[in-house]
């Protein structure tokens, strides 16, 4: 009997039981679809948040306040000292071969009219900010560098902040609140998504000197730094360390490229991929466990048949083969099943946040219920090919 | 040439170190081409293990069985299945046919390990059915069958490799009068053919249709 035949009489033997063979080949199905799924979600999470940082900009330089990546004192946190001045030292010792804007953040309520809008980020920024960061304006302008130094209460806001305090309308002559002072709003900001389920449209750029004010800080949270050469920057990011070295110590800074900021990305998404697809492996090996039971069930109630297939002049090797494809056509069943099912939902689950079915999760799901199958197959298939014929063909 | 030949055959069941049983002593037997045998014994007289080593589903403790003049004793598990396939076709008393399956595909079974494709497979099968009278059941499953036309698809399958023996172990012994002698009737044409037959019974009324009877009585041939 041929490879082909033989997986025709499985299937003949799996539709005659077809409630068992449905809750057999469960476990595999949500094995599968949970490993198609985590991964998927993982790796759109991943291509989202490359996407996010790539569009921030090109050939950008981040400086932030403390160590990342290196070993970190006991005790934990540093103070911030990343201030204004550092800012400003850079701009002046890295002009003509980099574009320098600080930044502030803080979170706060926004008010207009009776809407309120709590959580809102509000960005302290230089008035070069547009510059660095790739995003367009949808109405009006960006604030320049002279209402930036005399600290104007005015405001740029994004899209989602429009959507919840004044809807449909017009920033002209609109006024908001943060943190309870009075701002003109003079342009609006283009979508720009979520990253980790954060809306950074819900955000309002105010000038650096009027965030420090409002809140009373003199600390950074960010320097962007753009070279005017992308080839430039491994040389300015050393020459932006060595600036800073001469005031600050060197587990107080950290100076990243978009380049290590993305490895560091996806070494977090790859433990996430493997943490996540391993849990999700587990089930696909109580999966093979479940089809073990069943086909030593099979072999059980079977017994008569292999014995008579033996007489007929069946050797152990095709009753072994049989067994085996039998399990082999279960988990694979479970395989093509769960594959389609982790497709479907990550396609529903793509409407309300990116999600990528990358091909190696495919073929890695489908390669290891194969594996699952015959790993599992092989035993119940061993005992039935050394079945005795007499004692099998006397079984009741 | 025999066609069967046993010499010296034994077989002892060893059961524990100290408690075993000697089903078969000292067998001496030799069957000729064409001959219709009956083997007539009490439960327990060590027919059934004689007929499962004709059949080469077991194997003597001592002894040695010639088939065809070919030694089989040191064959190995491989070879015995081929001619299994080859050179004997079983009948059963409890039948043993594929539940669920049709006759088509139960009489096409033994065709699958004799490597003849699908085609071939139902050809043959499909003529063997017609011989025993069965065409119009083609398709039928065998708890749509009656115990006698169980028993002729059973024999169609015995034939369908065209074995030189036929075994058939009690196979009247689930069936009524009627259809049991329908089926000694049968294996009388199939042995008119030129069919080695070796039949194993308690039935002296049953016996009587073979060509020679054999008496078997705790594990030796009386006469």
């Amino acid at each position: 009997m041929n490879f082909f035949e033989t997986i025709k009489l499985s299937f003949t033997t799996i539709l005659a039981n077809r409630l068992r063979s449905f809750l057999t080949i469960l476990g595999i199905v949500i094995g599968v679809t949970s490993v198609i799924l985590l991964i998927s979600l993982v790796s759109g999470l991943k291509s989202y948040i490359t996407s996010q940082i790539q569009g921030l900009g090109s050939n950008l330089i981040f400086v932030i306040p403390g160590r990342i990546g290196g070993a970190r004192s006991p005790g934990g946190v540093q103070a911030n000292r990343l201030t204004l001045q550092d800012a400003t030292n850079l701009k002046n010792k890295l002009s003509g071969e980099a574009e320098v804007s600080a930044v502030v953040q803080r979170n706060s309520t926004l008010k207009y009219a009776n809407k309120t809008d709590k959580g809102a980020s509000v960005f302290g920024v230089q008035a070069n900010y547009p510059k660095l960061i790739s995003i367009k304006m949808l109405e009006g302008r960006f604030f320049s560098i002279s209402e930036d130094s005399a600290g104007r209460k005015i405001a740029v806001i994004g899209i989602s902040v429009q959507n919840t305090l004044f809807p449909g309308q017009s920033i002209k002559g609109k006024k908001i609140d943060i943190a309870g002072s009075k701002y003109e709003v003079i342009g609006l900001f283009d979508k720009r998504g979520s990253i980790f389920g954060i809306d950074q449209d819900n955000s309002v750029f105010i000038p650096l000197s009027s965030a420090q004010r409002q809140f009373g800080i003199d600390k950074l949270n960010t320097i962007y730094i753009s070279t005017m050469k992308s080839e430039d920057v491994k040389t300015i990011q050393s020459k932006t360390e060595n600036i800073l070295k001469k005031k600050l110590s060197e587990d107080e800074f950290t100076v990243q490229t978009q380049e290590q900021t993305l490895s560091t990305i996806s070494q977090i998404t790859g433990v996430l991929t493997i943490a996540l697809g391993g849990i999700a492996a587990i089930s696909l090996i109580v999966g093979g466990i479940g089809i073990m039971n069943i086909m030593l069930v099979s072999v059980t109630e079977r017994t008569r048949e292999i014995g008579l297939r033996k007489a007929l002049g069946a050797r152990n090797i095709d009753i072994r083969n049989q067994f085996l494809i039998e399990a082999l056509t279960l988990s694979c069943l479970g395989g093509v099943i769960g594959i389609i099912l982790g497709f479907l939902l990550s396609i529903i689950a793509g409407n309300f946040i990116t999600t990528t079915v990358p091909f190696w999760s495919v073929a890695l799901s489908f390669g290891f219920s194969m594996i699952v199958g015959v790993i599992f197959g092989v035993a119940p298939a061993i005992r039935a090919a050394r079945l005795d014929p007499i004692q099998a063909l006397r079984y009741e | 040439m025999n066609l069967i030949h046993f010499i010296n055959v034994n077989k002892i069941y060893q059961a524990a170190e100290t408690v075993s049983f000697q089903a078969l002593k000292n067998i001496n037997l030799s069957v000729q081409k064409g001959e219709f045998l009956a083997i007539i014994g009490a439960s327990g007289s060590g027919k059934s293990t004689l007929i499962n080593i004709i059949g080469l589903l077991d194997r003597p403790t001592s002894g040695s069985y010639n088939l065809e003049g070919q030694d089989t004793t040191n064959s190995n598990q491989d070879t015995l299945a081929k001619l299994r396939n080859q050179k004997i076709g079983f009948v059963f008393q409890n039948f043993n046919l594929l539940p669920r399956t049709s006759t088509l595909q139960n009489v096409a079974l033994p065709l699958i390990y004799s490597g003849f494709s699908k085609k071939e497979r139902e050809q043959k099968a499909q003529q063997m059915i017609a011989e025993v009278g069965l065409s119009e059941k083609l398709n039928s499953h065998p708890n749509q069958l009656s115990g006698g036309q169980q028993q002729r698809v059973a024999i169609a399958r015995a034939l369908v490799t065209n074995p030189e023996i036929i075994l058939a172990d009690e196979p009247t012994g689930n069936l009524d009068s009627k259809s049991g002698g329908e089926i000694v009737e049968l294996f009388q044409k199939l042995n008119k053919t030129g069919k080695t037959i070796i039949m194993i019974t308690h039935e002296d009324n049953i016996a009587k249709h073979a060509k020679k009877i054999i008496h078997i009585k705790d594990g030796e041939i009386v006469r």
